[in-house]
């Protein structure tokens, strides 16, 4: 039984002048999968999904979608594809059935299906009560939602999701999540980017990791996690003097060093299971050193990315992540 | 394209078909068929736009009021010894005057939307490249139709008698829809090069002007210097002024028109495939 990859791209190449945005990267998505491409601003995630969707020339390597080639057969890539960006794109000017019925038509859907269709989908996506209101009277949610359900008039096996959920309230966040499994239990294939590792644990079946253009990593979440440890605990103890002292006792408890941010005596302890935090604890009560406050955290895309990169994600418009990346470069 | 699917679909939605399907069913290039249809639902969009934007019919119901009582009283005494005998020359010129203001609006327009997000989703959809041009230009119709019946209702108040009767106007409003459709081709050229609206309006002004004021719009051709008027002579808008004199005030269709028609289609020809291929490189 042949089967047939649902992106299947070897070596994608694309340079804005001197910057190679996307350096090389294979990418291979299966049919009916959930596909996660993490990284920071600036990574060449949605540079890579343009490409793929046909809104960037590809500079070098080849792509296909189901066995189509990408490059030489872009009109019928993008009946294969639906494609929401990172920006609302539906047209402010009309209502959000309107917009449905357009780009049902547009793709040669006749106007009674369209109409059919775009009810079917507003009643889908919570939208029905607003479906003859102008998208100007939108929340972000709901139009990210709209700009999802323009994605699916044509019912494409494949979706191209740009940080679906960037911008979101965690509610709605949610139930973009919950958007997107439906998609795939209803046979639809997703290819999704996002910042956060979180999002990308939640839901994608196989994550590559994307730095500076270039792939770094590629695994389940759970292997992507284990290479940063399962969770991190962070301390910060009570005399900053003895961090030398503890770093010690997580060094011989664990065999593995702990991240220090000297100024604040804060320590970070990356663990490879929740359970082990106590263990840390009780070496630590057991070698007389004062704790001022414990959490347990899943780790942050920072974590993941030091360890796999070996720098940190340069992202420094989140405040923890600015202090981390402060904690970082003063242990490096 | 040979992709079997041996694959059964997914339980859970007996209506979708397996991607090899789907992939199977593709089609290479959108047919002419499809193409008309592209278009005329983009000219549905760009109508629903003006109706929510009722400002868009500024330029095209005060600017014929306007122009017609300007010139007409400006020019009308020292031209032609009096206002009524000066409008069957500047009726038929202020209406090629409006038509070619009404689409450069097409240009700068055109520019503002693809600037929006909503441009993205249409350049990812595998429709033909030439519907967002022309669907708003065929809504722009509209524009025209407009213009030109308010510079012949202004020019009767105030005197005119079109010779041609209303055969000969509704031939001349026609004319000047065509010719407007046809221009606006130039404008969204520029709205595709261009990297603003506003740099769009610049352009679009230095390019109208030279194509309104330097035709026989105003003025009898005879009254210019040799080398203005061998600029003017080649000046498609003055082939268009001079045709829908003959439409309106003679009611014939002379050879004039057939020129005039001639010219549109040289516009179209040169600025229609221009404008697709600047459109396509923003991709």
């Amino acid at each position: 039984m042949k089967h047939i990859p649902a992106v299947h791209a070897e070596g994608l190449v694309k340079s804005f002048g001197d910057f190679r945005a996307v350096d090389g990267v294979d990418l291979h998505v299966d049919q009916g999968e959930i596909y996660g491409v993490l990284g920071p601003n600036g990574a060449g995630k949605t540079t890579m999904l343009k490409m793929l969707a046909t809104l960037l020339p590809i500079d070098g390597g080849r792509a296909e979608i189901f066995g189509v080639d990408v490059r030489r057969d872009p009109h019928r890539t993008r009946q294969l594809l639906g494609v929401t960006g990172q920006y609302a794109s539906v047209d402010e000017n009309l209502t959000a059935n309107e917009n449905l019925w357009l780009f049902g038509r547009l793709q040669g859907v006749s106007s009674r299906t369209s109409r059919a269709t775009a009810a079917q989908l507003l009643e889908q996506f919570g939208l029905q009560e607003a479906a003859n209101k102008p998208i100007s009277q939108f929340s972000g949610g709901m139009r990210r939602r709209l700009d999802l359900a323009a994605s699916l008039i044509t019912r494409p096996p494949l979706i191209f999701l740009d940080e679906p959920t960037t911008g979101l309230d965690p509610r709605t966040r949610g139930q973009m999540w919950d958007t997107i499994r439906e998609l795939v239990a209803g046979g639809c294939t997703v290819l999704l980017t996002t910042q956060y590792l979180d999002e990308a644990d939640q839901l994608a079946d196989r994550i590559a990791v994307i730095d500076r253009g270039r792939k770094v990593a590629e695994g389940t979440p759970d292997e992507l996690k284990a290479s940063v440890g399962n969770s991190t605990l962070r301390l910060r103890l009570t005399d900053g003097a003895d961090q030398a002292v503890a770093a010690e006792v997580v060094r011989r408890l664990l065999g593995e060093d702990p991240v220090l941010s000297p100024e604040s005596g804060r320590m970070n302890v990356a663990l490879a299971t929740a359970d082990r935090a106590a263990d840390v604890l009780i070496s630590l009560r057991e070698a007389g050193i004062g704790i001022t406050s414990v959490s347990v955290d899943a780790p942050t895309l920072d974590e993941v990315f030091l360890a796999l990169t070996g720098h940190d994600t340069g992202d420094s418009s989140d405040p923890s992540a600015a202090a981390d990346k402060r904690q970082l470069e003063v242990a490096r | 394209m040979t992709l079997q699917m041996t694959q059964p679909a997914p339980a859970a939605t007996p209506r979708r078909l397996t991607p090899g399907d789907v992939a199977a069913r593709t089609t290479s290039h959108n047919s002419l068929r499809e193409t008309l249809s592209q278009t005329m639902s983009m000219a549905w969009r760009a109508t629903k736009k003006m109706r929510r934007n009722p400002e868009q019919f500024f330029d095209v119901t005060i600017q014929p009021l306007l122009f017609t009582a300007m010139f007409a009283y400006l020019l009308g005494g020292g031209l032609s010894g009096s206002v009524e005998a000066y409008l069957p020359l500047v009726i038929p010129g202020i209406l090629a005057q409006t038509a070619l203001t009404a689409c450069m609006a097409t240009g700068v327009q055109l520019r503002e939307d693809m600037e929006k997000g909503v441009f993205d989703r249409f350049k990812s959809l595998p429709m033909a490249r030439i519907a967002p041009l022309a669907g708003p230009m065929i809504a722009d119709l509209l524009r025209y139709a407009i213009a030109s019946t308010l510079t012949f209702v202004t020019g009767i108040a105030m005197g005119y008698r079109p010779g041609g009767g209303v055969a000969g106007v509704a031939m001349a409003i026609v004319l000047t829809m065509i010719a407007g459709w046809s221009l606006a081709w130039v404008f969204t050229w520029v709205g595709t090069l261009a990297r603003s609206a506003q740099s769009v309006q610049g352009i679009s002004m230095m390019i109208m002007f030279p194509l309104t004021f330097m035709s026989n719009a105003l003025v009898p051709v005879e009254t210019l210097p040799g080398w203005l008027a061998a600029f003017v002579k080649v000046n498609p808008v003055s082939y268009i002024v001079t045709a829908t004199r003959d439409l309106a005030n003679d009611g014939q269709i002379t050879g004039h028109v057939g020129w005039a028609l001639v010219a549109c289609a040289a516009v179209i020809a040169i600025f229609a495939p221009l404008s697709v291929r600047s459109y396509k490189r923003h991709l």
